[in-house]
C-alpha cells in the first residue's frame, strides 16, 4: 500500500470526481457539498501524508502499471512535488467549502469539476514524464474552461472563448516541441531527456534549443509571462471568484514546469545548452513585474487588482527561477507557497466586499458600506499587508528572502531597485483600494433589501487561506528549511536522475 | 518523401495560423483544426519517415517507433475533444454577444460597410 502511496494524490480526486456525478451525489445537493468538502479533505491528508513520507525517506518513484522508466511513465514525488500537490489539495478544499454557500448552485457539475481540475493539477506537479506532462495539463484545462463558464453571463462568454482559443494553440505549439525534442533526444522521460541533452553535437544541439524554447513559449503562456500575459486579467475578473481563487494555482504550474525542465534538462550539466532559457527568463520577468505593478495602479475593481497581482508574482516567481541558484530556488518556493495562498484570500475577499456593496460590486469607487466591515476590513488587512510585503506577515519573509538571494550576484543591480518601486506601486494601489472601498462611502446601510451576510462556510474558508500569513511567519524556521531542502533536491542532478531511473518501484 | 510532408506540415500551420489570426470565430476553429492535424503529422514523424518496416515490435529486425503513433494517437483523441469543446463555446458566444467575432464586437468598420 504504502508504494502506491505517490498515486493516489491523482487517482483520488478522479474518484472523486466519478463518485460526485453519480448518485446519491449526483442528485442531493447536501450530500454533494458534503462528499465534495470531505473527499476534498481525503485527498488533502494524503498528499500531505505523502509529503511527510518524502521528508522521511527521499524522494519516491512510481512506475505506472510497473513499467520501469525511461519507457513507461513514472510519478516523481520529491519535496517540491509534494509540497505543491498539498497546497493545491488543501486550496481545493477551501474553494469547495466555500462554495458550498451556494456559488456550486449558479451552474451545473461544480464540485465534480473542481475535483478534475485538481487531478489535472497534482497529476502536472507529479509526473517525471514530458508528454504526460501535456497529457495533465489538458486534463487540467478542460475542467478549468468548463469552471470558468459556470454560472458565467456575456463578458465570461467572450473571455472563456479567447482563454480557450489562447490555450488551444498554446497545446499545439506544446505538441510541437515535445515532437522536436523526440526527434532529437529519442525519449521524454524528463531525466532520461536530461541525460541526453549532454551528449548532442552538431544540428541536433539546434533542435533541441528550438524544441526548448518552445517549450518556454508554452510555459509562458500557461503562467502569463510578458507578451503573453494579456489573456489573465479580463479571465480571472470575469470568472467567479471561488474559481478565481482556485486558478491562483495555476500559473504556479506554468512557473514549476520552468523549474523542473530549465534546471532539470538545460541545467547547469547541459553542455552547449545549459542556462539557454535564462536570459529571456530574466527580462521577461522583470518587464513583467513592472507590467503587473502597473495594471495594478490602473485597476478599476478589486477582482482585477488582484489579477494584476497574480501577475507580479508570477514575475517574481521567473525572476528567481531565471537566477538558477539553490537559495534563490527556495526562496522561490517560499513565495510561491505564501502568494498562492495570498491571492486565493484576496480573490474570495474581493467577492465578499462585493456582495455587501449591492450594485457597485467590487469597483473600487464611492458606494455603500459593507455590512460587516470589522471583519472584511480585518481580513483585508491581513491579505494586503501580505500581499504587499509588509512585516510581520509571511510576505514581508518572502521578499527579505528573495532580495537576499539576488543580493550577490550581478541580478542584484537591476533587481532591487525594480523590485522595491514594483512593491510600493503595490502599496500604493492595494491602500487606495481599500481606504476607498472601506472608508469613503455614501447612503446609509438599511437599504430596502436585505444585505448578504457572509456565511459561516465562506467564513471558514476565509479563516484557513487568511491563516496561512501569519502561520508561514510564524514558522518561518521550518517553512524555509522545507524550502531549502526542496530546493536542494531540485538542483541535485546526479540524485534526481539516479533516483528515477534506478529507484522505480 | 521527406521534401514533400515537410512541405505539406508547413503548408499546413501556414494556413493554420493565418486563419487562427482571422477575426471571426469560424475561419478561427477551422484554423486550430488545420493546426492541430499539421501537429498531429509533424509528431508522427518525430520517430522518422521509414518505409517497409514493421508496425510495432515483432520479430523483424526493422521496425517503426511505435511510440510517436502512440502520442499521435492521444494527441488526435485530445485534439477532438477540444476542437468540439472550442465549436460549443464559439455558438454560445454566438448566441451570447449577438455577433461571432472573437472579441465580441463588430469593429467599427464592418458597421459602417453595413450601414
Amino acid at each position: 500500500m504504502i508504494q502506491h502511496l505517490t498515486s493516489l494524490p491523482v487517482l483520488l480526486p478522479m474518484l472523486a470526481g466519478v463518485i460526485l456525478l453519480m448518485p446519491p451525489c449526483g442528485k442531493n445537493v447536501a450530500i454533494r457539498r458534503i462528499a465534495s468538502v470531505v473527499l476534498g479533505l481525503i485527498t488533502s491528508c494524503v498528499s500531505i501524508a505523502l509529503l511527510l513520507q518524502v521528508q522521511q525517506h527521499g524522494t519516491a518513484v512510481y512506475a505506472i502499471g510497473d513499467w520501469s522508466a525511461p519507457f513507461g511513465i513514472v510519478l516523481v514525488a520529491d519535496p517540491l512535488s509534494t509540497l505543491l500537490v498539498s497546497l493545491t489539495s488543501i486550496l481545493c478544499t477551501v474553494c469547495a467549502l466555500y462554495a458550498c454557500a451556494g456559488d456550486d448552485e449558479k451552474g451545473s457539475f461544480f464540485h465534480p469539476l473542481l475535483h478534475f481540475l485538481l487531478l489535472g493539477v497534482n497529476g502536472a506537479f507529479l509526473t517525471g514524464d514530458a508528454f504526460n506532462l501535456f497529457v495533465f495539463f489538458e486534463v487540467l484545462l478542460i475542467a478549468s474552461y468548463s469552471l470558468l463558464m459556470h454560472g458565467g453571463d456575456k463578458r465570461n462568454t467572450r473571455a472563456a472563448l479567447q482563454y480557450v482559443i489562447m490555450n488551444l494553440v498554446g497545446s499545439a505549439i506544446f505538441l510541437i516541441a515535445l515532437g522536436v525534442l523526440y526527434g532529437v533526444l529519442g525519449t521524454l522521460n524528463m531525466a532520461d531527456m536530461a541525460q541526453k541533452v549532454t551528449f548532442l553535437e552538431g544540428d541536433d544541439v539546434y533542435l533541441a534549443k528550438i524544441g526548448g524554447l518552445l517549450l518556454l513559449v508554452v510555459f509562458a503562456l500557461k503562467g502569463a509571462l510578458l507578451p503573453l500575459h494579456l489573456w489573465l486579467p479580463n479571465t480571472y475578473a470575469t470568472a467567479m471568484p471561488v474559481v478565481a481563487a482556485m486558478f491562483a494555482i495555476m500559473t504556479k504550474v506554468g512557473v514549476y514546469s520552468m523549474m523542473r525542465v530549465y534546471t532539470l534538462i538545460f541545467g547547469d550539466e547541459a553542455g552547449e545548452l545549459s542556462h539557454m532559457a535564462q536570459s529571456w527568463l530574466w527580462w521577461l520577468a522583470l518587464a513583467t513585474i513592472v507590467m503587473g505593478a502597473i495594471g495594478v495602479l490602473a485597476s478599476q475593481d478589486l477582482r482585477k487588482l488582484v489579477a494584476n497581482l497574480v501577475i507580479v508574482s508570477v514575475g517574481t516567481l521567473v525572476a528567481l527561477v531565471a537566477v538558477q541558484t539553490v537559495e534563490a530556488s527556495a526562496a522561490a518556493i517560499y513565495y510561491l507557497v505564501h502568494s498562492t495562498m495570498v491571492t486565493a484570500a484576496l480573490f474570495i475577499l474581493a467577492d465578499l466586499i462585493g456582495r455587501q456593496r449591492g450594485k457597485v460590486a467590487d469597483r473600487i469607487t464611492v458606494g455603500r458600506p459593507v455590512t460587516q466591515p470589522i471583519l472584511l476590513g480585518f481580513g483585508f488587512v491581513i491579505a494586503a499587508v501580505a500581499a504587499i510585503g509588509m512585516p510581520p506577515l509571511s510576505g514581508f519573509i518572502a521578499k527579505i528572502w528573495l532580495l537576499k538571494a539576488t543580493f550577490n550576484s550581478e541580478y542584484g543591480i537591476v533587481f532591487w531597485p525594480l523590485y522595491l518601486l514594483a512593491s510600493l506601486a503595490l502599496l500604493v494601489g492595494i491602500s487606495k483600494a481599500g481606504s476607498t472601498v472601506f472608508w469613503h462611502h455614501k447612503g446609509n446601510t438599511n437599504d430596502s433589501h436585505e444585505q448578504e451576510r457572509v456565511h459561516p462556510a465562506q467564513l471558514a474558508a476565509l479563516i484557513v487561506l487568511l491563516s496561512s500569513a501569519p502561520l508561514m511567519a510564524i514558522f518561518a524556521g521550518q517553512a524555509s528549511e522545507y524550502a531549502l531542502n526542496a530546493a536542494t533536491v531540485l538542483h541535485d542532478f546526479r540524485g534526481t536522475i539516479s533516483a528515477i531511473l534506478e529507484g522505480g518501484q | 518523401m521527406e521534401l514533400l510532408y515537410a512541405s505539406c506540415v508547413g503548408l499546413l500551420v501556414a494556413c493554420g495560423v493565418f486563419l487562427i489570426l482571422r477575426s471571426r470565430t469560424f475561419p478561427v476553429v477551422l484554423g486550430l483544426t488545420m493546426l492541430s492535424y499539421a501537429v498531429n503529422l509533424f509528431l508522427f514523424s518525430s520517430g522518422r519517415l521509414s518505409l517497409n518496416q514493421a508496425a510495432v515490435l515483432g520479430y523483424s529486425t526493422d521496425y517503426a517507433d511505435p511510440l510517436p503513433q502512440a502520442l499521435v494517437l492521444t494527441a488526435i483523441v485530445i485534439g477532438f475533444a477540444m476542437t468540439a469543446f472550442v465549436v460549443i463555446l464559439a455558438i454560445r458566444g454566438r448566441a451570447d454577444l449577438g455577433n461571432d467575432h472573437v472579441n465580441g464586437q463588430v469593429p467599427d468598420k464592418d458597421k459602417k460597410g453595413k450601414a
